[in-house]
């Protein structure tokens, strides 16, 4: 671990407080990073028909936007995801971003030569307008009216960003899994604002079993007595409970057989005497204790409209609904180049979705590349810091980076260092 | 490999992939099965203007794909070529890979498929110092078959007129044959004195002219 003294002096101002030590920043990060909130006041209309009259985005900004704004890159978040894309969050040295591995000076998306975004997506609760927001109308928290979202309203909202930093076509838009979504949803709707569309972890429609599990967790919100109807906010109360299973179920789906055989198997959290069960309900095995651990946490500081918001979302991507079910005719109009990344023990949105994808976009005689990486940590492995997936990554970064000739890469840093 | 390779635009080319490239028209679309480390495509694409796309299982030569700059999907070939449209490219390669496939006739009917033209290379069966090793009591092991028999990934070797008499079967309209021992191209029975056996040939069901 090395430390930048540079970038620290530069995003961690102090108060004068010299008890305060300022976070060490590993080589290879962004450094102390703030959001910024940006208001825009132009109605957004939604799928649904329904107006957003106004709304702010929490902004995270990684590298410098050159002088033709070509090199920008947007990121987009998954389901419980944020802006905090990559770097340690000024208000909580704790809080490293979500994908601090893949994104940062000499990592695979390399902030020395292009400009990244974070963005946290309208109805999301880190800062963005969203249910927990406060009503402009009413005075009061939006809960349940707040009006419903897809990908393809979040990519209007992200098309305003764009303008508002004055990019008109974006080097890449890259996301995982609902992150994935957009990215394709921008190929699709913006057709001439996209140079390269990276899709990893995703699918281009959820399945029967997709949506059932959505629903499962949506019920466990629904039904939970605290959930006063969306408006639980006036009740001074969250639905905890069912958040808490909603997120368990969730976590369930993002590990793969083989991965919590390994991490937990049958292992007793705190067997009886010689090993005994207890023979009641309350944690028997690791896997509960993890699996209780993860939904308390997540409960405490996610939002349960949220969830409800981005689970149903999901539900309604289907680019190719307009289409017949045709994906191809879906992408025909897409102009990008498209990268697709898929790990085959994902079981949520396994390979099978991905070769969907590809083989729309060959039908459609876009230029694509694709990589299933026989990566062991389920649908999660887009997160993770396996090898092959950052290099078939920095690869194909550093090659959009020499066709837009933004230099050549000088330093090697994070998980391929 | 053993072949020597020529140095264009400081990339190291064999000189059966060079032949390979002189068959494919500028423009064209071409696949290339079982694409390496994605060196055809690239000089494909950086000499004759070619829209190519490589297919390749190893982790590694698609990383060394991607870093050329070379379109590749990930994929097992034995799985065949449903991912790709009827007749989508011009031609479609399979360079020194036929012989270690378990569906031999399979791949070959979904190069027909997904391309006018399609041209196969595989190391030569009939090379004569085969025959005399095995005169000697011994499987062959040559430079385009450095393997022991027990260790090789070639599981269906063959002769020219054995993959010949194959394409017939299969309605392949053969219009080119190249042959190579080592770094030189051999035009006088080839048959005998090749390692290496590059063909072109043209899908069933084509109209045009195969020249």
């Amino acid at each position: 671990m090395v430390s930048l003294s540079t970038s620290l002096e530069q995003s961690a101002p102090r108060d004068g407080d010299p008890t305060v030590m300022p976070p060490v920043v590993p080589q290879g990060s962004v450094g102390v990073v703030s959001p910024e909130f940006i208001a825009f006041d132009e109605p957004l209309t939604l799928a649904s028909g329904q107006v957003l009259p106004s709304y702010e985005l929490a902004v995270e900004t990684y590298g410098t936007l050159n002088a033709d704004r070509s090199n920008a890159v947007l990121v987009c978040h998954a389901l419980n995801a944020s802006h905090h894309v990559a770097g340690i969050s000024a208000s909580n040295p704790k809080d490293i971003g979500w994908w601090d591995n893949m994104v940062g000076p000499g990592k695979a998306v390399d902030t020395n030569r292009f400009f990244v975004i974070g963005v946290n997506n309208i109805g999301s609760c880190f800062g963005s307008t969203g249910p927990a927001s406060i009503n402009p109308a009413t005075g009061k928290p939006w809960g349940a009216a707040f009006p419903m979202l897809t990908v393809q309203d979040w990519v209007q909202a992200q098309a305003r960003l764009a303008d508002y930093f004055g990019i008109r076509k974006f080097a890449a838009v890259m996301g995982g899994s609902l992150g994935g979504m957009q990215a394709l949803g921008w190929a699709i709707s913006c057709p001439d604002r996209v140079d390269h569309c990276i899709v990893i972890a995703s699918t281009p429609r959820l399945s029967a079993q997709n949506i059932a599990f959505n629903e499962v967790a949506r019920r466990a919100i629904l039904t939970d007595p605290d959930f006063h109807g969306g408006d639980y906010y006036a009740y001074d109360t969250v639905p905890r409970r069912g958040l808490s299973v909603a997120r368990m179920l969730g976590h369930i789906t993002y590990l793969s057989d083989d991965d919590m055989a390994a991490k937990f198997g049958r292992a007793q959290r705190a067997p009886a005497e010689n090993g005994e069960y207890h023979y009641g309900y309350d944690v028997e095995f690791e896997v509960e204790s993890y699996l209780r651990y993860q939904g308390e946490k997540f409960s405490s500081y996610f939002d349960a409209n949220t969830y409800l918001l981005i689970t149903r979302a999901l539900d309604y991507f289907d680019p190719a609904r307009h289409c017949d079910g045709d994906l191809a005719q879906a992408l025909s109009d897409a102009r990008a180049e498209f990268l697709v990344v898929s790990f085959t023990t994902d079981w949520r949105f396994p390979p099978s979705r991905s070769r969907e994808i590809v083989s729309a976009l060959l039908k459609s005689r876009a230029p694509v590349t694709y990589a299933e990486i026989d990566a062991p940590n389920g649908h999660d492995a887009f997160l993770q810091e396996d090898r092959r997936y950052h290099s078939v990554v920095q690869g194909y970064f550093d090659q959009i980076a020499a066709r837009l000739a933004l230099g050549e890469r000088t330093m090697t840093n994070g998980v391929l260092a | 490999m053993t072949m020597g390779a020529t140095i264009v635009n400081g990339q190291a080319i064999r000189p059966d992939l060079i032949r390979i490239a002189s068959w494919v028209e500028r423009g064209s679309r071409v696949l290339d099965l079982g694409c390496g480390d994605g060196t055809l495509l690239a000089y494909l694409r950086d000499n004759k203007g070619v829209d190519g796309a490589g297919v390749e299982l190893d982790d590694d030569r698609v990383i060394a794909s991607v870093r050329r700059g070379v379109r590749v999907i990930q994929q097992n070939l034995e799985e065949g070529l449903a991912l790709f449209d009827d007749k989508q490219f011009d031609s479609v390669v399979l360079s020194q890979t036929l012989q270690s496939m378990h569906h031999t006739e399979h791949i070959l009917r979904e190069m027909a498929r997904v391309a006018r033209y399609g041209i196969v290379s595989f190391p030569n069966f009939g090379y004569w110092p085969h025959g005399l090793s095995i005169l000697a009591g011994r499987m062959p092991v040559t430079g385009q078959m450095p393997y022991q028999w027990y260790d090789t990934p070639n599981i269906h070797l063959c002769t020219l007129k054995d993959f010949e008499d194959l394409a017939t079967r299969l309605g392949l309209r053969i219009t080119h044959l190249a042959a190579f021992n080592r770094q030189r191209e051999v035009r006088f029975l080839a048959g005998w004195r090749s390692t290496l056996a590059v063909y072109r040939f043209e899908s069933p069901g084509n109209t045009g002219h195969g020249a």
